[in-house]
């Protein structure tokens, strides 16, 4: 395997956010996927959602599994701390690295072998925990790291590039998180970056566990006729339930949309989701419904997209456990232990 | 009925008394009662539960060592059998010493076949007294406990002031439960003391001074405590026979001693893990993260996690690990002790691993190595397994109070703070800057632009790259070895104990081994049978273990397993020669005796007491 050094060098005009960061502050090493991998689009919409949202990159901890979608984590916020953890238990470590600091923004970068096949017990676990973060799965269908092999969420019937025909059922991750309590949930397309960034916004500003599916095509191993995760397939039967615009704070509500059309939603922090309905009478607050309606499109061979269900309210992990304000990898002796007096009494107790 | 025989044990405060009873028919707390009662005189006990793994229906034994001189281990038979279980009723008669004693409920008459020529038996009809007494079925069956505990304390001579205030200490805020059980108790007291004889029972016990400052407590509590006070703040677990209790004691202790007074939240978070393998997880994440970590789990637990402690190695993290030692393989023995998991835990993972490993002896060492694990785990920035077992974790110990220097500071070990990188110092997160194999790294926002690093399961260079190149394959696992050298100095050291003479015989040994060894080192003693004692403490094993193996020809190895994996670890990593090893092997799953000890050792040194060796062997 072989790396290109990028250059440092920044054009002067680029634009910067209001931390004085460009887009290329925001970038990785050079990715080594293949050219036109769709994971390489979702690291560009990471890449976009987080300068415009001007996070520091330093205060980001990503982390991943193992495969093509867990080595991207090298490819954006390059100023960030990232861990490659073992296949499929990345939201364990995740877990555990928010227990131990609940004040930077966990960003779990997964792909469906990972996250549907091997991993979807701590999947699963993590989304009913409520832990705070974003979690993206790089959705293809097939595990490209090892060439080719169906993955846990090929629809039943697709073809492999060798001509097999998959015989299970798929293992549809959104409707497991709505299932399990995400309490911010969506769908999406690498090859939408416009409906993508904002969702990404959206879910970094989310407190809880926010999951976004993202289908991303394998072009060396499932972009063939046949396929339902190929480009062509997923562009043809793509049906976005909503259009997202993020807002950081309320005060800069635009009314771009006209009233009838719009639902907006309150986040903890005070950001604002504004969504454009396009499904007629589709309610991303009501999980029931969301359900329903996913498995309704999925019959008829339909991607749903956009976010479908979203908690404004929600709580997370640390809330459930009413955890200390002050990280607690912050926290010293002062804090921690209980003193030689304390010991003394408790042995005196102890006959 | 009741017989005796001319053969007696006679015996004051020093006896083993063995309760043979039904899983939950509720005789654990009258047991431990009884138990308790004599610490309160001022003898030593430590009392042993032997379980099914099962809720109710299945035998269950309650094994207590009363010793005044202190003596903790188990001895080896029984010189008193409470035969509560007619299911166990011929073994438990077997295990029954020559001239011991046999209290039985004698409600139902049962044939002289039934009983053994040389065992004195005392019949006590429990059944009938309670249903005299009692009308509701549950307190005739639980109200038996405490009326056999009765007419021990009057056959024995235990004070029953003690047992009244013990049962006052027991129910405590349950005033309802004290009179009924305070009833049976003296309907039991006044049994023993006015329709039995007397000197029925020749076994005494006699008010001491003999217990003192030392406390009553069991392993997995005194770890839980260890971690509290080492400064764990991320516990993450799954439930697994014998460690669950030390998870649930750290709840307690810290909602206890954790809680912000102020606001009401908690500085601690304790995660009931889907399983072993995110139980381990997180841990690594929090380690990772910078909060000190641990898990609690036994053998099986450990075999899932090995994936991610081969990670936690190789990408050089934190994570605390206490493996409360079962019976194994495979779900072997579940409620049963061994210390079996030591190969699978020093080389836990695929590839080349070595992890570090403390040995505690009792309670207080629980504490003590459960928080120097923590320390261990920042400074090495590994996996440290605590390997207890199931005979200290599940079972009161007497053991020294636990002590706290509250001038001691956590030690983090090399983390570089945002001041550190802003002085311009080279950070490579997998550099030798020391020379000790411990490189220096850097918590996840600490600075805007220094100190990001990528941490994988995969090769790097000193700086983090991902790389694919021999050398840097080569510097990173060689610089583990070098760091695994150095954690020599840093673990526990061993102890010794020398024999009242010069002798060529070494005995090594550790864990829950300890007290029965103790106890054996005296009655080989007393037989003119003279050995060296080291009891090992940690691995990696320091020098002070190649040059007691060098001074003794022949070294005993004692271990609670069948494959002899001290003595392996022993000839692989230090390289003795086998033959200098004998291993002595105990593995049925109950705790080793002191006999067993002994008579293995006996046996083995014929003539034994020959002069040292001058200048000693090479190992």
């Amino acid at each position: 395997m072989t790396y290109i050094t990028k250059p440092k060098l920044h054009h002067p005009t680029l634009p910067k956010n209001t931390l004085g960061f460009t887009r290329r502050d925001y970038e990785g090493k050079v990715s080594t996927l293949c050219a036109g991998c769709g994971h390489d689009s979702i690291s560009a919409a990471l890449i976009q959602a987080c300068w415009e949202l001007d996070i520091e990159p330093h205060r980001v901890a990503k982390l991943s599994g193992i495969g093509c979608s867990s080595k991207t984590p090298d490819y954006f916020l390059g100023n960030s701390h990232g861990f490659n953890t073992v296949h499929g238990r990345m939201p364990s470590v995740l877990t555990g690295a928010n227990l131990a600091n609940r004040e930077l923004l966990y960003l779990g970068v997964s792909g469906d072998g990972d996250s549907a096949s091997i991993g979807l017990g701590q999947f699963a676990h993590a989304m009913r925990r409520g832990v705070n973060m974003t979690y993206i799965v790089e959705n293809n269908g097939v595990y490209g790291l090892t060439k080719g092999q169906f993955s846990a969420t090929a629809d039943q019937g697709s073809k492999s590039k060798k001509g097999a025909i998959n015989t299970d059922t798929p293992i549809d991750l959104v409707s497991l998180a709505l299932q399990l309590g995400a309490s911010y949930v969506a769908r999406s397309f690498s090859g939408d970056k416009e409906q993508l960034v904002p969702l990404i916004k959206g879910a970094l500003r989310h407190r809880g566990a926010a999951f976004i599916d993202v289908i991303s095509p394998c072009v060396a191993f499932n972009n063939h006729p046949g396929s339902t995760k190929s480009y062509d397939y997923v562009r043809a039967h793509n049906e976005a339930v909503n259009r997202l615009d993020f807002m950081p704070r309320r005060d800069a509500i635009s009314a771009s949309y006209s009233p009838g059309e719009v639902i907006e939603i309150t986040q903890h922090d005070g950001s604002l989701l504004r969504l454009r309905k396009l499904a007629v009478g589709y309610d991303p607050g009501d999980r029931l419904a969301a359900m329903n309606h996913i498995a309704a499109h999925e019959a008829r061979g339909e991607i749903l997209t956009g976010l479908l269900y979203v908690n404004g309210d929600a709580d997370d992990l640390h809330g459930h456990l009413k955890t200390v304000a002050t990280p607690l990898n912050r926290l010293g002796e002062a804090e921690l232990c209980p003193g030689a007096g304390v010991l003394a009494a408790l042995n005196a107790e102890l006959v | 009925m009741s017989h005796r025989i001319v053969k007696r044990i006679e015996s004051v405060n020093d006896f083993v008394v063995k309760f043979a009873n039904v899983n939950g028919s509720g005789s654990a707390s009258a047991n431990e009662m009884f138990a308790r009662s004599l610490l309160r005189m001022g003898v030593p006990v430590s009392p042993r539960n032997i379980f099914p793994s099962n809720i109710q229906g299945l035998p269950t034994w309650y094994e207590v060592r009363v010793n005044e001189r202190g003596y903790l281990g188990r001895r080896g038979g029984v010189d008193l059998m409470v035969a509560m279980n007619p299911q166990t009723w011929d073994r438990d008669l077997q295990e029954i010493e020559s001239g011991g004693y046999l209290l039985y409920d004698s409600s139902k008459p049962l044939p002289p076949s039934r009983f053994r020529d040389d065992v004195n038996v005392i019949g006590v009809p429990l059944t009938e007294m309670c249903a005299t007494r009692y009308t509701d079925p549950r307190e005739r069956q639980l109200l038996k406990n405490i009326v056999y505990v009765g007419v021990l304390a009057a056959l024995m001579g235990i004070e029953p002031e003690v047992i009244a205030t013990l049962l006052g200490e027991q129910y405590k805020g349950k005033a309802k439960l004290i009179q009924p059980n305070l009833d049976a108790f003296m309907m039991g007291l006044h049994h023993g003391r006015d329709v039995l004889e007397s000197d029925v029972l020749g076994l005494r016990v006699e008010r001491r001074d003999a217990v003192g400052k030392r406390i009553f407590i069991e392993g997995n509590a005194a770890a839980a405590l260890g971690c509290v006070y080492g400064g764990a703040t991320v516990c993450a677990w799954y439930p697994i026979t014998p460690s669950s209790s030390l998870a649930e004691a750290f709840q307690k202790y810290c909602a206890k001693y954790r809680v912000d007074k102020a606001s009401g939240t908690n500085r601690y978070a304790i995660v009931q893990a889907e399983d072993e393998i995110a139980s381990i997880g997180i841990v690594v994440g929090a380690g990772w993260n910078g909060a000190r970590s641990f898990t609690a789990t036994s053998g099986p637990g450990v075999s899932l996690m090995t994936e991610f402690i081969g990670l936690a190695y190789f990408a050089e993290i934190p994570a605390t690990i206490i493996n409360v030692q079962r019976g194994g393989p495979s779900t072997g023995m579940p409620t049963r002790t061994q210390q079996a998991d030591l190969l699978s835990c020093a080389y836990a993972s695929h590839g080349d691993t070595k992890h570090v490993l403390l040995f505690p002896e009792d309670p207080r060492e629980c504490f003590d190595f459960a928080a120097a694990a923590l320390d261990l785990a920042d400074r090495l920035q590994t996996p440290i397994f605590v390997m207890t077992d199931l005979d200290i974790g599940m079972n009161h110990r007497l053991c020294e109070p636990l002590q706290w220097d509250d001038k001691r500071r956590y030690d983090r070990g090399k983390v570089m703070s945002r001041a550190d990188l802003d002085a311009g110092r080279d950070f490579g997160r997998y550099l030798d800057v020391d020379g000790d194999g411990i490189p220096y790294r850097t918590l996840p926002g600490t600075h805007p632009e220094r100190g990001a690093y990528f941490t994988r399961g995969t090769t790097r260079d000193a700086y983090a790259r991902y790389s694919e190149a021999g050398p840097d394959y080569l510097y990173n696992v060689e610089r583990l070895l070098r760091k695994f050298d150095t954690a020599k100095a840093m673990v526990p050291q061993p102890v010794e104990r020398r024999a009242a003479r010069p002798t060529r015989h070494g005995v090594i040994y550790f864990g829950s081994t300890s007290p029965a060894m103790a106890e054996a080192f005296d009655a080989l003693h007393a037989r003119g049978l003279h050995v060296d004692l080291l009891r090992v403490r940690a691995f990696p094993f320091s020098e002070a273990v190649d040059r007691f193996v060098a001074e003794h020809e022949t070294v005993f190895v004692i271990e609670q397993n069948r494959d002899a994996q001290l003595r392996t670890m022993l000839m692989t990593e230090q390289e003795i020669a086998p033959a200098r090893l004998v291993p002595i092997l105990h593995f049925d799953g109950t705790p080793i005796t002191a006999r067993f000890i002994t008579e293995a050792i006996a046996e083995r040194m014929p003539g034994a007491n020959v002069q040292p060796i001058k200048g000693g062997l090479v190992a």
